[in-house]
């Protein structure tokens, strides 16, 4: 019998606890000494309940319940049963076969059973816990493992930086929740100077969704570099993620084609949270439709285009922000981010105000349900001049193409690199060599004026740079930060009071370049000046001759 | 754009001192362009000759810097010349009448035979 319990034992602190909820318990099993195979109690079976209730050793014979499991006990040769109670809990069962002897269990067998149970029952109960737990620290340990992996696939194939654009500020945040869900976001740098932005969110988490979202951007950046259409890039890249994407997954991404000169974004979207673009007066969606990437092959999506001003700032964002709750259960919701969006000062980091908001919203030991992912998008150029300059050799607004946008910093000396900058661009325009000279000194002097009187020389404050051309004359619109200043004539200074001492020698800028372009314009707002440098394309060597 | 520090040196030719001009003139450049012709005047010329046959660039600061030394030279009684000029600084001479009030010569040799 000694042999036969020690079998039984290694079978009951194997065990999962037999009254924990039925639906969630597997079957118990029971092992028998190699003659009786093995026997399975469903956790809903009556005799559980039984076993449960019985007051010591219970020969089968003797049980009337209809029970699959009693008849399986039976038919494994099971005699008696000796069930196992800790605190008040059936934990197992020991179970025995006819005796050697062939006789019945005697009284004393089964007093000696009985205590023999009574005594086993904290043992195992203990040896089942112990089990318990090291099955679930080797659960945890795996998991965190499996999280482990997914993060590293994720945060690898995140750009490490983001892209550097004049004009532009980009920023990026990407904030993994414990889970690691599937968001991702990329940015392309074309050659044509156009940069592609996606933004995606893989419908699941962990390894799974590291591994689609992996796919999926390899996916889209060959679709990106292959077509300059972005509803095209997204047709491409579903079609080819159709076939492989698991059951029940899919991905919502948008992707948005960025011509930074001329201040566009034209994007399609698959499903993915509607960007908002923020304004000076309004917050709005930009809205396109489109079916997420994985769903059905043969979608098609809508293609939009935006113009981005001055000022203004796109937000891209995932799930993780709108959909966050709070310990009351509430969710933080897209109408308080397009609010939080309203009320953001122009001039703050707009990541680091919502990351804020959101830390203020949730409260501290917030467990992140989901990635939080950020991508902004904001055009910092300023308008020089609205107006295109009214030539009177063109008479005409129309046409304008910006060659190029930057900015110098006002620094003694930059004035040099405006004018290297500004021949770099022009360098197949049709301007003869003199003209060519006479704009690089009005190009220098101006830069120079916006530098030193339009921003004191702090070097904080940049000085803009935009070159135009409607094909027929080039314009070149230096803008500084000193708004509301009066802007004196260009008078011919006074050369014989400079000489005699009576003024002083300086004062050459204004009527230098005025006496370099064929046209120059001023325009001042309350922050700005501008001033515009207009010289004709089509090779007027006589041009300023008798200035 | 590499930009070039100003320098110069002074030679003297009897009663003509030369102040050979290297690089920019711009607002970097007036001590050296002071101190050239601090020394150029030491030796008291009649004459004293700006050779920009070096100097690639000179802006709005840079014509305030000569319209100075044109000042002391009228002062003191010399007279000053130049020589050397890019066309392109020629037109800014004339457009400034600099040009007005010193001589300006295509090379050298002819500023030198011109004077004497």
């Amino acid at each position: 019998m000694a042999t036969f319990l020690r079998s039984f034992w290694h079978s009951l602190v194997g065990q999962d606890r037999l009254e924990d909820e039925a639906t969630e318990l597997p079957p118990v099993e029971i092992r028998s000494p190699s003659e009786i195979p093995e026997v399975q109690i469903a956790p809903e079976d009556p005799l559980i309940g039984y076993f449960q209730n019985a007051s010591g050793a219970v020969e089968l014979d003797k049980i009337n319940v209809n029970s699959p499991g009693l008849a399986a006990l039976k038919a494994a040769g099971v005699k008696l049963v000796v069930p196992l109670i800790s605190q008040g809990e059936l934990i197992g069962l020991l179970n025995l076969g006819p005796r050697l002897s062939e006789q019945d269990y005697s009284t004393d067998d089964r007093k000696l059973l009985n205590d023999l149970a009574t005594q086993a029952s904290p043992a195992v109960r203990v040896a089942q816990l112990v089990r318990q737990q090291q099955v679930e620290a080797r659960d945890r340990e795996r998991l965190d493992q499996e999280l482990r992996v997914a993060r590293i696939i994720q945060q690898t194939l995140l750009p490490k930086e983001v892209p550097a654009l004049e004009g532009w500020h980009i920023a990026a945040h990407y904030q993994p929740a414990r889970a690691v869900g599937g968001d991702f976001y990329d940015f392309l740098l074309h050659a044509d100077g156009s940069l592609g932005l996606f933004v995606g969110d893989v419908s699941d988490k962990g390894v799974p969704a590291a591994l689609v979202m992996a796919t999926t951007r390899s996916i889209l950046r060959t679709a990106a570099e292959r077509h300059t259409s972005p509803g095209k890039v997204l047709e491409r890249a579903n079609d080819l993620l159709c076939p492989d994407i698991p059951a029940n997954m899919f991905v919502t991404c948008l992707y948005a084609l960025i011509d930074p000169v001329n201040r566009t974004m034209c994007f399609a979207n698959a499903g993915h949270n509607l960007p908002y673009r923020r304004s000076p007066t309004e917050i709005t969606e930009l809205r396109a439709t489109g079916m997420p990437l994985g769903l059905m092959p043969g979608m098609q999506y809508e293609e939009k285009e935006a113009s981005l001003h001055p000022g203004e700032t796109v937000l891209f964002f995932s799930d993780g922000l709108p959909e966050a709750h709070n310990a009351r259960k509430e969710m933080f919701g897209f109408p308080r981010l397009k609010e939080l969006m309203r009320g953001t000062p122009a001039d703050d980091n707009l990541i680091d105000y919502l990351l804020s908001e959101l830390e203020s919203f949730t409260g501290p030991n917030w467990e992140q349900e989901d990635d939080v992912t950020f991508v902004t998008l904001k055009c910092t150029m300023i308008d020089m001049i609205e107006k295109p300059s009214q030539n009177a050799e063109t008479g005409s607004q129309a046409g304008w193409r910006v060659l190029a946008d930057f900015e110098l910093a006002s620094k003694p000396g930059n004035e040099r690199q405006a004018i290297e900058r500004v021949n770099q661009v022009l360098k197949e325009a049709k301007l003869p060599e003199k003209c060519r000279k006479r704009l690089e000194t009005a190009v220098g002097e101006a830069t120079m004026n916006a530098m030193e009187h339009g921003n004191k020389y702090e070097e904080d404050k940049p000085v803009y740079i935009r070159i135009l051309t409607n094909d027929q004359v080039v314009s070149v619109r230096i803008t500084d930060c000193g708004g509301n200043q009066i802007i004196p004539d260009p008078d011919t200074p006074d050369l014989e009071a400079k000489l005699d001492g009576l003024q002083s020698p300086r004062g050459w800028g204004l009527f230098l370049i005025k006496n370099m372009v064929d046209e120059m314009n001023v325009v001042s707002d309350e922050k700005h000046h501008t001033i515009e440098l207009i010289m004709n394309l089509q090779g007027d060597e006589n041009a300023n001759q008798d200035s | 754009m590499q930009t070039k520090t100003l320098e110069a040196g002074v030679r003297h030719y009897g009663n003509t001192a030369i102040i050979d001009l290297n690089g920019e003139i711009d607002g970097f450049g007036e001590e050296v362009l002071n101190t050239a012709y601090d020394e150029a005047e030491s030796q008291n010329p009649e004459s004293i000759l700006l050779n920009f046959s070096h100097v690639d660039y000179i802006n709005s600061t840079g014509i305030a810097l000569i319209v100075s030394l044109l000042s002391r030279a009228r002062k003191s009684q010399k007279k000053l010349y130049s020589f050397g000029l890019s066309d392109h600084y020629v037109e800014i001479f004339q457009i400034t009448r600099l040009a007005d009030f010193m001589g300006i010569f295509p090379d050298e040799k002819s500023a030198l035979v011109a004077i004497s």
